[in-house]
């Protein structure tokens, strides 16, 4: 999971900034930007939204996971109580109108994710692994369980209601469109995603990575494993108090659900899906997966078991997630040999993805034959209506699972050859 | 009176099946030194494989068969699951049996749907065994805590009388030595990882009919059994037993008072506010000890953790 050789290439590189490295800033700037040019419907800004908070939360997570080695069942926590503290905020601001503008309450929200941090931090950092772990979900289900009992500050089961457009307006702007907000939303994805990786670029960030790996070594070169877990720790409330922020503006309620231990655990899966090993990974897994859930959500029911069986099958066969699978091409691309995996590919995977969507098809006729009402026999799957009780979809849906596995691995080993052959240099025998 | 003798049995049925469930969880963690998150899944597991067995061979085959259905998935579990993880340190592994908690209950849900199974105690259980004041307890409950009981003298007599037990322990402490001396410690350790399964299975069946089958049964008792053992000490199994029994008592005894906050404010010379809507306070003076009940474990356990990271009785850090 450790990019070793990205790393060294880090230290020596001249401290000058280069086009490669600011190239990705301008791209995605000017890619969100321009987003809702392409897509202007009114949901599409919704999931778009809901993709940048994700984004944030994702990376404040895997400041934890990823960098620092700290595995949470309970960082929705800070996401949470930043966004209630925003709540009363808006409120506040509402009857007592006061001259704050909308665009810096995140700050807010973020201070208060990092106070909560830093009390939290000051005891459960003091180990790793299991110890941190387990603090963690105690810590979490007890916050959570607190919001139904204080309900003068989460609101009990209703939830917290505020309303955004009640502050100062900023430059005539008073965030009453979704679009405004989205503008909102983009600047401070960037500026915190930003902030974070320069956080991982700094001294502090970097022994973050040398405790993950080795904490006895890095106490013998003199850093305090603790310290080190600790600043991670708090700066990683921090962006998740923004993320929680972000959320309040955006939906101008907070519930429960938002502390919950579930909502832990989705963060968790998003991020070691996208991969916990690259910076970028967790940015990969929140769009993936938003998208996966406002997609996949509207055409099945069992939506979930899918998610779940990849998360599963991740973490077996992919540690490194789906930055890592992007990273790994990166030998093959250097040695100019990325074309020569092209046909192996289509071979491979053409059949591999035939095989899985037969299988999900059984799955959904079965999931239908057993639970939908009496005499319900008709069924809609992959844009076409039939009946779930003939024998036709059944024998269709196991002839593409059978087949397409059997061609999948009929071509993997040409596959692995040419893996193989496009990870060696020229000039060399394969 | 009558109150504390009921709620004493009702924390001692509530404290076992917490037990049956943190045994199995112990023995795996200080075998593997992973905490399996997806315990209380098998636990699950095992009160949906009953209930459908019991709909064609009756309570008794499910009590019988089900429990051996979730070691054997347990095993397989291990065997191609967890092994393969192992390489990878114990944070993947224990995000790994996080995945697997959530694939069990999307399983489950796929196969059963949302709702509450019919799962029932067997009719010969069915009637009250003595009451109390005017307090019924069931039979069902007496069985319940007898069998728990039972399963544990017979675990404490196979670990520690008799020879695989003897190995088991042996291959807990010194797995490559046990090796060399020519046991074969990876089909021990998957044995193992089946026999906790299974105990968690038997919770499951036993448990079902009362605190009934649901998707969430999971959930709601999946962080209380790590509680446990984090409390008694990881590893050991006098320990989740103390534990087990006084967050059972805890739990029961702390829903069942009424014990008002509000005296304990007044105690120290506060006065209660004229319109308590208006106060920032206003959860402390209306707030009751059953409603903090669901809580106390957890503000134990942080407790522990971080004034005796070994927990009770463990003799090691977590």
């Amino acid at each position: 999971m450790t990019d070793a050789s990205q790393k060294t290439a880090t230290i020596t590189r001249a401290p000058a900034l280069s086009l490669g490295q600011v190239l990705p800033w301008v791209i995605s700037v000017i890619f969100l930007v321009a987003m809702p040019t392409i897509f202007q419907s009114n949901s599409a800004i919704t999931i778009m939204n809901q993709m940048m908070i994700t984004i944030v939360f994702a990376l404040s997570y895997n400041m934890l996971l990823g960098q620092g080695g700290m595995l949470s069942f309970g960082h929705a926590v800070y996401m949470g109580v930043g966004g209630f503290f925003c709540m009363h905020l808006m409120n506040i601001v509402e009857t007592n109108e006061l001259p704050i503008p909308l665009p810096v309450l995140p700050i807010f929200g973020g201070l208060f994710g990092l106070g909560l941090a830093t009390i939290v931090g000051s005891f459960s950092t003091r180990k790793a692994g299991t110890v941190f772990a387990m603090i963690s979900l105690g810590i979490g289900e007890l916050i959570a369980a607190c919001s139904v009992i204080i309900t003068a500050f989460f609101g009990g089961e209703e939830g917290m209601p505020g309303d955004r457009t009640y502050f100062m307006p900023f430059f005539g702007i008073e965030f009453l469109q979704q679009i405004e907000v989205y503008y909102l939303i983009a600047f401070w994805t960037v500026l915190s995603t930003l902030l974070m990786y320069l956080f991982s670029r700094t001294p502090v960030g970097r022994m973050a990575n040398a405790v993950r790996d080795n904490p006895e070594r890095a106490e013998f070169l003199g850093y305090s494993a603790r310290w080190v877990r600790f600043f991670s720790f708090s700066a990683a409330g921090f962006f998740a108090g923004i993320a929680g922020a972000l959320f309040a503006i955006n939906y101008e309620i907070l519930t429960e659900t938002n502390l919950s231990t579930t909502q832990s655990g989705v963060i968790l899966l998003i991020a070691f899906l996208g991969g916990v090993g690259f910076f970028f990974g967790p940015i990969i897994g929140a769009i993936v997966f938003t998208l996966l859930q406002s997609v996949l959500s509207l055409q099945s029911e069992i939506w979930q078991l899918y998610v779940g069986a990849l998360f599963l099958a991740t973490v077996m066969y992919f540690p490194g997630g789906l930055a890592g699978v992007l990273m790994m091409h990166v030998p093959a691309a250097k040695f100019g040999k990325l074309g020569t995996l092209v046909v192996p590919y289509i071979k491979t995977l053409v059949p591999a993805i035939i095989a899985i969507f037969g299988l999900a098809a059984l799955m959904e006729l079965l999931f239908h034959v057993r639970h939908a009402s009496a005499g319900d026999d008709e069924m809609t799957l992959f844009w076409t209506t039939f009946d779930s009780h003939s024998v036709l979809p059944w024998i269709i849906a196991c002839v593409a699972t059978v087949g397409g596995f059997w061609l999948a691995r009929l071509s993997a080993p040409s596959l692995r050859e040419a893996w193989h052959r496009a990870n060696t240099p020229k000039g060399r025998p394969a | 009176m009558d109150l504390v003798i009921i709620n004493l049995i009702d924390g001692l049925f509530y404290g076992l099946l917490l037990f049956m469930l943190s045994s199995g969880l112990t023995l795996i963690f200080s075998m593997m030194g992973v905490l399996n998150f997806a315990h209380a899944s098998f636990y699950m597991l095992g009160a949906y494989f009953a209930y459908q067995i019991s709909m064609y061979l009756g309570f008794w085959m499910g009590l019988l068969i089900a429990p051996l259905l979730v070691g054997v998935v347990g095993a397989l579990v291990e065997r191609y699951g967890l092994r393969r993880v192992h390489q990878y340190g114990h944070v993947p592994e224990l995000i790994f049996t996080f995945g697997l908690a959530l694939l069990i209950e999307e399983v489950i849900k796929f196969f059963w749907g949302n709702n509450l199974m019919a799962y029932q105690e067997p009719e010969i259980l069915k009637f009250a065994l003595f009451s109390i004041g005017n307090n019924a307890v069931p039979a069902y409950k007496v069985f319940m805590i007898f069998t728990s009981v039972a399963i544990f003298i017979g675990l404490l007599y196979i670990l520690t009388r008799t020879r695989i037990g003897m190995i088991i322990q042996a291959a807990l402490s010194y797995p490559r030595t046990v090796e060399a001396l020519g046991h074969n410690v990876p089909l021990i350790f998957m044995g193992v990882f089946g026999v906790g399964t299974a105990l968690a299975g038997v919770a499951g069946v036993l448990a079902g009919p009362v605190l009934g089958t649901f998707p969430g049964m999971a959930f709601v008792l999946g962080s209380i059994v790590f509680v446990t053992i984090v409390i008694g000490g990881l590893g050991s199994l006098w320990g989740a037993l103390v534990a087990s029994l006084l967050l059972g008592w805890l739990t029961t005894f702390a829903a069942s008072s009424s014990f008002p906050f509000a005296s304990i404010l007044e105690s120290f010379g506060m006065q209660r506010p004229e319109s308590l809507s208006d106060s920032y306070l206003r959860d402390l003076w209306t707030l009751t000890l059953p409603q903090i009940g669901p809580i106390l474990p957890y503000i134990l356990m942080v407790l522990i953790l971080v004034f005796r990271p070994h927990g009770l009785f463990g003799k090691r850090d977590v």
